[in-house]
């Protein structure tokens, strides 16, 4: 293990010198909230923070991004792919959010990789943030396996008091941490510190889960028909708030839109939600997820049991943002005790 | 890692426009360098219109007939469609694909085909009856049961007629509400059934149509005895993407752009939003 330490009043100097180089997107606060957004100034970067409204994925998969420019002035009109990069540094993502991580990088690679979201991930280096307690009481990264990682990072730094131990993930964060930190050799007594404040870190953590998250899949193939649907269904609003502020949700609408002059088209994708009427609905009038219940079932399904079947990690984090956003209280730890009761 | 993106159309040429009925039109596009588009038959492309939008639309031409051209059948019900419809020869449209499972063809050689396409679901079909018709000798029977709400929503009444003429395809056609004009079978579809026997170990049976079609449909032709593995159905659901990643299209934990739009009726009897 390639450990270093990272003392705390050497933070800001990491931060400033990183954003010469690279957009920084990290917490900061908003309100009485926090949100991912770039960097402007390492003061405003709250590695104390709980949770953020939005994941670390919006650095990655925008909320709104221009996938291609149609040049229309010529007789044949020419497409031009716009793949938006930027060399960019994920900092203080907590593991829950580098778990999701590896589910968006499967789905957007397999069959037909899609460049926009790859390449901006190829492009991005990321330094996670060990979580000492949850983020609160609706945290259930513990039953989802997610309260650590051992992969997903460039770099995982651990708060042991008056400093930060570094794991170094991969041979980029190691330079990316020679080049932009101050940091020295971890001494036996670092070593200590940060093994108690990991073991101390586990009882802090609930099981909220009545059952192993590992028989969800099986749970949930015998729910399909379950009460439970119905109740949901009549009390979702179909804002889709939950799917917004999801990190493993990537779906999305495609925009075409046209400039006042003509001249240039644009394709715009843009975050969809599967908790919306129109998601499924096709030009004949037929909507093939009409009921809400069927879309509260999908979305759950998709969370529990199809995502980890296709893309062999978990669907949900357990970072609990969709239960906070919620403005009726549908509770993922609630519906899949619920269903694991009366099964 | 290239700068290609799955989301950009390449722009190809229509270079014929020809009204099928009140409501469809037939399209032929040509891609640029008269590459051809290497289609199965079932598979489809995803038409756009810059600052408009962008539809799934089956190919309806033969791979055998191909010509460097294709051919899309396309009914106007909204925007993108709308605007398609009033293009012309010389025009420009976004293509992407071709996307999805097709027919495998390759698994109906040797074997009785029974078609079953309702409305524009002929559209789909007519892809893969035509590339059978152009390799006759490889197949067994060719059986086709195509049904219409009227007679003046037939699509590709002159290929209609030289089926209807051939010795080799027994061809039978109904629409559920006639006109002074009819003197055909009149009724839904699946009246079409009692008047033909098959073989049923040796028939594959495909039929696409409107979603409400296809319960009736697989039970006339379960009632045949076909297995469950030879019956294939082609499904339209909402795309965005065409490729695996919107989610748009959706059935259940499958995605039919991907893993459809063909499905065997065993791939799919057990998925609940499938039918
Ligand atoms: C695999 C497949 C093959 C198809 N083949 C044909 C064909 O050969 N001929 C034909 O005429 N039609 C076909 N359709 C249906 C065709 O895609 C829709 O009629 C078309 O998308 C309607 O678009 P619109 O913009 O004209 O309609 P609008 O009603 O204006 O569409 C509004 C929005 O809804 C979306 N939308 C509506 N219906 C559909 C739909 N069925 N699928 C995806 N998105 C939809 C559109 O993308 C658009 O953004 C096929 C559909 C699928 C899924
Ligand atoms: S489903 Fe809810 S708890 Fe699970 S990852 Fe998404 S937002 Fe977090
Ligand atoms: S946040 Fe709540 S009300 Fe809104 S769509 Fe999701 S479950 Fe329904
Ligand atoms: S159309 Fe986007 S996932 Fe199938």
């Amino acid at each position: 293990m390639r450990l270093r330490i990272l003392p705390k009043e050497e933070v800001p100097r990491m931060v400033q010198a990183l954003m010469e180089d690279y957009r920084v997107v990290g917490p900061k606060a908003k309100g009485p909230k926090f949100v991912f957004e770039p960097i402007v100034d390492p003061a405003e970067m709250r590695l104390d923070y709980n949770i953020t409204i939005l994941p670390p994925k919006v650095a990655l998969q925008p909320p709104q991004e221009r996938v291609a420019k149609i040049d229309l002035e010529g007789e044949v009109p020419q497409t031009d792919p716009l793949i938006e990069a930027e060399p960019t540094v994920i900092f203080g993502a907590h593991t829950c959010d580098i778990h999701a991580l590896r589910l968006l990088d499967r789905a957007f690679a397999a069959d037909y990789p899609d460049n926009h979201y790859l390449k901006r991930r190829q492009e991005t280096l990321i330094i996670s943030l060990e979580c000492l307690e949850p983020c609160d009481e609706h945290s259930f990264c513990k039953d989802m396996g997610t309260l650590t990682a051992d992969e997903g990072y460039d770099l995982h730094l651990t708060d042991i008091g008056d400093a930060y131990t570094v794991h170094i993930g991969t041979e980029a964060g190691e330079a990316l941490l020679e080049r932009c930190a101050n940091t020295r050799a971890a001494t036996d007594d670092d070593v200590r510190r940060l093994n108690e404040v990991l073991s101390a870190k586990w009882p802090r953590f609930t099981h909220r889960l009545n059952f192993d998250a590992a028989e969800l899949p099986a749970l949930l193939a015998t729910a399909y028909e379950h009460p439970i649907w119905a109740e949901l269904g009549e009390r979702c609003l179909s804002c889709g708030s939950c799917t917004n502020v999801c990190p493993t949700c990537y779906c999305f609408n495609m925009l075409d839109t046209v400039s006042l002059t003509l001249k240039e088209a644009l394709r715009i994708r843009r975050w969809d939600s599967c908790q919306l009427d129109e998601f499924a609905r096709v030009a004949g009038g037929e909507n093939f997820r009409e009921a809400r219940a069927a879309r509260q079932r999908h979305r759950f399904f998709r969370k529990g049991k199809w995502l980890r079947e296709r893309f062999d990690t978990t669907g949900c984090v357990g970072c609990g943002r969709c239960i906070r956003a919620c403005l009726v209280n549908i509770n993922i730890v609630e519906v899949f005790n619920t269903i694991h009761g009366s099964a | 890692m290239t700068q290609s993106s799955i989301y950009a159309p390449e722009f190809a040429r229509l270079v014929d426009v020809r009204p099928l009925t009140e409501l469809e039109k037939l399209f032929t596009i040509e891609l640029p360098d008269g590459r051809s588009l290497g289609h199965d038959p079932g598979q489809f492309v995803m038409v756009s219109i810059p600052g408009v939008g962008e539809a799934p639309i089956s190919i309806t031409s033969s791979p055998s007939r191909s010509n460097g051209t294709f051919e899309l059948c396309v009914r106007r019900v909204g925007d993108v469609t709308n605007a398609l419809h009033r293009m012309k020869p010389g025009d420009y449209v976004g293509i992407r694909g071709p996307f999805g499972h097709g027919f495998p063809i390759e698994q109906m050689r040797g074997k009785d085909l029974l078609f079953a396409p309702g409305g524009l679901g002929l559209a789909p079909l007519r892809s893969l009856i035509n590339q059978v018709l152009d390799e006759r000798g490889s197949f067994g029977r060719v059986i086709i049961l195509y049904g219409a709400k009227r007679p003046a929503e037939l699509l590709f009444r002159d290929e209609l007629e030289e089926w209807a003429a051939r010795d080799d395809v027994e061809f039978h056609v109904t629409v559920d509400r006639g006109d002074e004009s009819w003197d055909g079978h009149i009724g839904v579809i699946t009246t079409l059934f009692p008047l033909i026997t098959v073989d049923p170990r040796n028939t594959v049976a495909v039929t696409c149509g409107p979603p409400i079609m296809y319960r009736f449909v697989i039970m006339e032709m379960l009632g045949k005895g076909i297995p469950e593995t030879q019956i294939y159905l082609s499904l339209e659901r909402r795309m965005k993407c065409g490729v695996g990643k919107c989610g748009h299209c959706q059935i259940n934990d499958l995605y039919c752009c991907k893993e459809g739009p063909v499905f065997t009726y065993a791939q799919i009897k057990n998925v609940p939003e499938a039918l």
